[in-house]
């Protein structure tokens, strides 16, 4: 038999519901990190900032919470559009252009975090 | 089912409880992160670059519209944050029954509005 699916769904698994929460916690765990930073620093002068992302490890850990941050915008975002949008070309259209702004918000910020 | 079935989808004619005003919101602003995602990158960028350029980006953020956009984003960011620690909670069935999802709601929504006037006065 046949199941007859659309080309854009959810891929019918808890994969992406579990996703979304585990990059949650990762998102959660980093904005305390940097809460911590700026109470520790009274406010967090120019130059703290400056000197705690001269570390690689706030470095890498920054752009992992990113790509965190991307991958639950996904998902969040897909659903959106599967909620509202029903016609499978205008889907097709709105998951391809979100996609793309994810793609390029990702190559952007692998500039802002390891550029000079 | 039935295809027949009653239904009310009135929208303008139904209260929405609280924990539904939250969860709506927890979509929108979403939605709205979502889109701001290149802008707060760019701040971040505008945060870690030389001392001149960094002046620039002070002043291009000075803006007053600028100031309210950021108001706006930050209270996107909190109650996003608030409401998916609630949700994060009840997926592991904390605060389930309905006087404590009410309840969390309110916070939720309190939280998120008195942190952002909060964080708001002391950067503005």
């Amino acid at each position: 038999m046949v199941i007859k699916r659309p080309v854009i769904g959810a891929h019918y698994g808890l994969k992406d519901w579990l996703v979304q929460r585990l990059t949650a916690v990762v998102m959660l765990a980093y904005v305390v990190g940097v809460i911590v930073f700026l109470l520790a620093s009274r406010g967090g002068s120019y130059e703290a900032w400056q000197h705690l992302f001269a570390c690689s490890w706030v470095r890498v850990l920054t752009q992992v919470t990113v790509l965190a941050l991307l991958w639950h915008a996904w998902v969040g975002v897909r659903d959106i559009w599967m909620d509202y949008i029903q016609h499978t070309g205008l889907k097709l259209a709105a998951h391809t252009l979100t996609i793309l702004w994810l793609v390029a918000s990702l190559v952007y910020s692998v500039k802002v975090v390891w550029g000079a | 089912m039935s295809a027949t079935r009653p239904k009310h989808l009135a929208i303008w004619q139904i209260r929405m409880p609280l924990p539904a005003i939250v969860s709506i919101l927890h979509r929108a602003s979403g939605a709205l992160l979502f889109a701001a995602v290149p802008f707060m990158l760019y701040a971040l960028q505008g945060t870690l670059s030389s001392a001149d350029r960094f002046e620039a980006f002070r002043a291009c953020i000075a803006h007053p519209l600028v100031k309210l956009a950021l108001l706006a984003v930050l209270w996107a960011f909190l109650h996003h944050a608030c409401a998916g620690i609630r949700f994060l909670l009840m997926d592991i069935h904390k605060g389930v029954e309905l006087p404590k999802a009410r309840a969390s709601a309110y916070a939720v929504l309190g939280v998120s509005i008195v942190l952002t006037i909060v964080t708001g006065g002391l950067t503005w």
